[in-house]
């Protein structure tokens, strides 16, 4: 589960990047945030990634408490979420199945667990055949869901999906949303960042839109709900 | 660190000296370098040390016994000059043997001929353990009964004790300024290797990884490379050391100059290169990795 309550986020020289965000995200739900360049998702990923501290406001990921977290505990809350990018941030010289078997390394799994669990990730993403490739050797596609297996092979309670199809065609892009659906449907709670609204109007979920720091709309009524605020 | 990640994290490391492979060769071969100008000062000090201490203990002080003593009586001042602490040996020389010292010191000896013994004085060659306290050494000589004059040549002892002084001090500058720069060396191939891997730690930050797990595979690096410079530079030194020992020892005019053979410090030298290898090496990486863990 995550909570925002009331969260501001200033940068240095006096930029509103959040202006009092309050939302919560439970456990199994499939969430859009969808918003324009520079309405402040990408400052909620930040937050919730540890990456950025908010300015004021109460953060809570997967039972953490985000402003009081020590620097040392971070770590193990980055192991409850999967982080997935637009740009896919695979390893380049690391084949396919060690790109996905690294982030288990990571965490201490033992070679038996990720000779177990890898084949299992990569075949739930469809690329069982393609274990041996490097990344360069697959599509825009291909890649994606390698970094979905990735996102996935350490069993978090969330995954988050930053622009997951930003740099695949349409038909590419739908097949990763299914795969995020599929995921969903096994009981991971997925929020996709995204400002594609065909992309977000396909399918039936909740969709929080921000505009300048603020939730300006949060509901089931899709994309088109929040353009005709 | 988990079990499981302790082959891992060793691989991690090893791969990393071979995937820099020119930078890895340059560090080390730059470290060597400097460990060899540390090494080579150290062991031109501590030859020049034992010079001096051999030189210093020939500076001996002669201490004449008064000439109402017998010989017997002379040499029972003996025990009283020998119970002063800072005194490493006090040598009986009989009136005899002084006047035979004398003769074989003069050029020509047959002018000597017909002086007497009783025209010397018993008198003690006292060595002291430290030539800096050689003043107050003397005067507790003197404070002894029967000791009728010491003589002592201060002036040779202080100037000893200011070129090791000096010695010591350079050495010391010297060392330090060449440690600082090897683990400089090592600190910026480690860093260069990070850059390289920038993308690969922040996906490791973003997947869970703790800064441990990040950093050791990086010191590892360092290890490695700190570890191989000291052994490559302490061969090197050997065979330096006995390529200089052979040469001074092949030319006449450098006789004077005897180098304590290698086995003697070879322990020391081992000790000292595999210290700095290993603190030159982990401490320069550690150095480095500070700034690419706050993601």
């Amino acid at each position: 589960m995550i909570e925002f309550r009331n969260v501001y986020k200033v940068y240095e020289p006096g930029t509103r990047a959040l202006n009092g965000v309050s939302l919560k995200i439970e456990d199994g739900e499939f969430v859009f945030l969808v918003g324009p360049s520079g309405s402040g998702k990408s400052t909620i990923i930040k937050i919730l990634t540890a990456e950025l501290q908010p300015t004021s406001g109460s953060v809570f990921v997967n039972g953490f408490t985000l402003e009081k977290i020590r620097r040392s505990a971070v770590p193990y809350m980055r192991r409850t979420l999967g982080v997935i990018f637009q740009d896919f941030r695979l390893i380049d010289n690391k084949s396919v199945y060690e790109n996905v078997a690294f982030a288990m390394r990571v965490i201490g799994a033992s070679e038996k667990e990720i000779k177990k669990r890898v084949p299992y990730v990569l075949e739930l993403v469809g690329l069982e055949n393609k274990s041996r490739r490097l990344p360069h050797e697959l599509s825009g596609g291909e890649q994606q869901r390698v970094a979905i297996a990735r996102a996935l092979v350490n069993n978090p309670n969330m995954i988050i999906a930053d622009e997951p199809t930003g740099n695949l065609d349409p038909a590419r892009s739908l097949e990763i949303m299914m795969l995020l659906e599929q995921i969903n449907a096994l009981g991971t709670t997925v929020m996709v960042v995204t400002h594609e609204k065909e992309l977000v109007d396909r399918f039936t979920k909740r969709v929080i839109a921000i505009d300048e720091g603020q939730v300006i709309s949060d509901g089931m009524d899709g994309y088109y709900a929040y353009e005709e605020e | 660190m988990k079990k499981n990640n302790i082959g891992y994290l060793l691989r991690e490391g090893v791969r990393g000296v071979f995937l820099h492979g020119f930078m890895s060769f340059a560090a080390i071969w730059v470290t060597v370098a400097c460990l060899l100008i540390m090494g080579t000062f150290g062991l031109v000090l501590y030859n020049l040390n034992e010079m001096i201490v051999d030189l210093e203990q020939e500076n001996e002080v002669l201490v004449y016994i008064d000439d109402s003593y017998s010989e017997a009586e002379a040499k029972s001042v003996g025990s009283q000059i020998n119970m002063i602490t800072n005194v490493h040996n006090a040598e009986f020389i009989s009136k005899e043997e002084a006047l035979e010292r004398f003769v074989e010191e003069q050029q020509d000896e047959d002018i000597f001929a017909g002086l007497e013994a009783s025209t010397f004085r018993d008198r003690f060659a006292v060595s002291m353990e430290d030539n800096s306290l050689m003043k107050q050494t003397c005067e507790e000589i003197r404070r002894i009964e029967g000791v009728a004059e010491v003589t002592a040549h201060y002036e040779i002892s202080e100037g000893f004790q200011n070129i090791q002084k000096i010695l010591n001090i350079a050495s010391a500058i010297i060392i330090t300024v060449l440690f600082v720069v090897s683990m400089l060396i090592i600190s910026n191939t480690v860093k260069l290797a990070m850059y390289d891997r920038k993308e690969e730690i922040a996906i490791m930050k973003m997947v869970g990884a703790t800064n441990g797990f990040i950093r050791w595979p990086f010191v590892v690096e360092g290890f490695i490379l700190g570890f191989a410079a000291s052994v490559l530079a302490f061969f090197l030194q050997w065979g330096l050391y006995n390529f200089l020992e052979i040469q001074i020892a092949s030319v006449d005019t450098l006789q004077l100059i005897s180098l304590v053979p290698f086995v003697e410090v070879i322990e020391l030298v081992a000790i000292c290169y595999a210290v700095v290898g290993f603190v030159v090496g982990v401490f320069g990486s550690l150095l480095s990795i500070r700034k690419f863990l706050k993601v």
